[in-house]
């Protein structure tokens, strides 16, 4: 009973979608008419998947993170000044993302839960924080550069024995939805959704309210130095590239039907979300649809998906209802 | 356990807490306020400046004005425990609605401004009808509504359109000894917003329905109406400060509302008035308080020839350490 409707309830509009999106692309454009097509879908796709991943992880516990967008972006200016374009500097450049990365989703989770700020407010001044220092300390404009094995991840790819060439994005969305999935049958997952749902019943039943609250930030704000990383390497440095990346990663969680607020909805729905959503661009882009009415359509279609849910519950709770009278 | 007790605490302590919160963050606001322009004047005056002189006084004003207006409107959403991130590029719309409406013309002031507040009204009423008809959570609604006007403008414009007359632009730039006209109609409108809140029904019914949907619409208020209105009124005043933007540069211009970021700076300003983000609490008199503050600080920063990328680090500090304060005032509660 607990298993099913984490597999069916949310998931199944999303993956319909996703399944349409897919199909009509294969018709839209030829280069859809093999899996190097979708190959690149995915690895266009998968920052944004990850980011949507970690966004999950804060929404299903009943906050919000928006910090991500300019988190991303600071963490790629700070990367191209300190690689400058040395492949000596990759590694510990990297690391120091992923630390500066758990930082900030700490100091997120403190203020959220020792405070008793809401993370609306504490995210956004996150968000002002993380925006200024970085141009403050980089002088207005990004300098430096990426070494070439720095961009590896975002753009190269990995010999794989039975598939072929596999990008190196693809491994790592996979990794992380795989590990997310894992991450939340286990109890800690279950806790951060019991948490959404009512944080009195956790809290009385014994459950660390405010360490949960803590990791769901921790793992937001690292799977956005993640996702840094692999947008710095796909798409190069510049001072844009976090821009509206966190409404669009809580578009893509709730497209997933993900419940804002918490409490309702998996994370396999937040993935597939995503990638619709970047599905659909691709779709709008093939059909000649200028980019200036790609944020238009993406704006009807956060509506519709959020008065789906809203009314599609009711929708099946009454033809549901006979049934059980029936039983 | 201590949830429990908190809770019990929470109810019984309801009239007391009512007191307490309609008087004291307002005045911890404007005490902080007063604390800001102090330690401001001595820092702008080691450095060799004035803060409070004429330019500093009609600087921290103009300021304000634009801010001001969208975050009085809004106040009245979030007080409803709604919100609205399609302010900025309403403001944006309502500027190149306005400006090409009069499109140079002094006889078309009218129609222009009336206009453009028509097609703010119309936005108002499309975000509440999809909170309230499609029941879509108030952040993904006006998400949406917001991303939808981006594409329409991103569609029509790159650049500034229309021109306003020359009669209109006094509105920008006519002031009274330091205190700019539009100033003066930003706190006229500001106190008639207060009125509204504390002194009508539906204001009343604002409170209510931020405090507790259910309760409300169970003791007979017409949530969705309420919700409505506040989104009509929020929206209309993002469309006089769009008017008043247009005045000010003479012509309409699509990014100007996003530029200055007033979607989720009006929100701070509004929270750091001290109305409660989850609604039910709060007023207007703290978010003018939470404007200027913002606002001087603006002018603290160039005044000392800061980076305004410093600017930045500091109002989020602020804001954060705002909000912790009045959570600490408040005993339990907690909304994420």
């Amino acid at each position: 009973m607990r298993a099913r409707p984490r597999l069916t309830g949310g998931t199944g509009p999303v993956l319909v979608v996703l399944l349409v999106l897919l199909v009509a692309l294969a018709f839209a454009g030829p280069a859809y008419a093999e899996p190097s097509g979708y190959l690149a879908l995915l690895k266009r796709a998968a920052p944004l998947v990850v980011l949507a991943v970690g966004q999950y992880f804060v929404i299903v516990s009943g906050g919000f993170d928006l910090s991500v967008g300019s988190l991303v972006t600071a963490e790629v200016v700070v990367a191209a000044r300190l690689v400058d374009g040395d492949d000596a500097n990759t590694w510990w450049v990297i690391a120091l993302l992923l630390g500066c990365g758990i930082l900030v989703g700490l100091v997120n989770g403190l203020i959220t839960t020792k405070l008793l700020v809401p993370s609306f407010i504490v995210t956004l001044g996150m968000l002002l924080v993380l925006d200024g220092a970085v141009f403050l300390w980089s002088g207005g404009a990004p300098r430096g550069a990426l070494s070439p094995s720095f961009r590896v991840l975002g753009r190269g790819s990995a010999e794989v024995p039975v598939l072929g060439q596999l990008p190196w994005s693809v491994i790592v969305l996979l990794v992380v939805v795989v590990a997310a999935v894992w991450f939340m049958r286990g109890g800690t997952g279950r806790l951060l959704l019991a948490l959404g749902d009512n944080e009195n019943v956790v809290r009385l039943a014994g459950g660390g309210v405010d360490r949960l609250r803590l990791l769901a930030f921790v793992l937001s704000a690292l799977l956005a130095s993640v996702a840094a990383i692999l947008l710095a390497g796909f798409a190069g440095v510049s001072a844009q590239v976090g821009d509206g990346l966190e409404f669009r990663a809580i578009t893509a969680v709730v497209l997933g039907g993900v419940l804002l607020g918490g409490g309702r909805g998996s994370v396999v729905a937040a993935a597939a979300g995503a990638l619709s959503l970047e599905a659909l661009f691709s779709l709008l882009n093939l059909l000649g649809v200028s980019g200036a009415l790609e944020s238009a359509v993406q704006g009807v279609i956060i509506i519709a998906a959020v008065a789906y849910a809203a009314h599609g519950a009711g929708l099946r709770r009454m033809l549901r209802r006979p049934v059980l009278d029936t039983v | 356990m201590s949830a429990v007790r908190e809770q019990v605490r929470r109810r019984s302590g309801a009239p007391a807490r009512a007191r307490t919160f309609v008087i004291t963050p307002v005045v911890v606001v404007y005490l902080a306020l007063a604390v800001l322009l102090v330690i401001g004047s001595v820092l702008v005056g080691l450095h060799g400046g004035v803060l409070l002189d004429h330019g500093g006084v009609l600087n921290i004003l103009t300021r304000g004005t634009v801010l001001g207006l969208v975050a009085i409107g809004q106040t009245l959403v979030i007080v409803t425990g709604s919100l609205d991130l399609s302010v900025a590029y309403l403001v944006g719309l309502c500027s190149l609605v306005a400006a090409e409406t009069m499109a140079g013309s002094t006889a078309m002031i009218v129609p222009g401004v009336l206009a453009a507040l028509a097609v703010a009204a119309v936005v108002g009423l499309v975000n509440g009808l999809v909170i309230t008809v499609l029941k879509a959570n108030a952040f993904i609604a006006t998400l949406g509504v917001a991303l939808v006007l981006r594409g329409y403008l991103e569609h029509n414009y790159t650049g500034p359109a229309g021109t306003v007359p020359r009669a209109f632009q006094h509105i920008g730039y006519d002031r009274i000894g330091p205190v700019p006209v539009a100033a003066l109609l930003m706190l006229l409108l500001a106190a008639a917003a207060w009125w509204y809140l504390r002194r009508t029904r539906t204001g009343y019914h604002m409170y209510a329905v931020g405090g507790d949907v259910d309760v409300a619409r169970l003791s007979g208020v017409r949530t969705g109406r309420t919700i409505v209105t506040a989104h009509v009124l929020c929206a209309v005043m993002a469309g006089l400060a769009g008017v008043f933007l247009a005045g000010r540069l003479g012509s309409g211009a699509p990014y100007v509302g996003t530029d200055a970021g007033y979607d989720l700076e009006s929100i701070a300003a509004v929270v750091l008035g001290g109305t409660a983000l989850a609604g039910g609490r709060g007023g207007v008199a703290g978010t003018i308080g939470g404007v200027l503050i913002l606002s001087t600080l603006d002018t603290i920063f160039d005044d000392l020839e800061l980076d305004s990328f410093f600017k930045d680090v500091v109002r989020g500090v602020v804001l954060i350490a705002a909000v912790a304060l009045y959570a600490r005032r408040r005993t339990a509660g907690r909304s994420a």
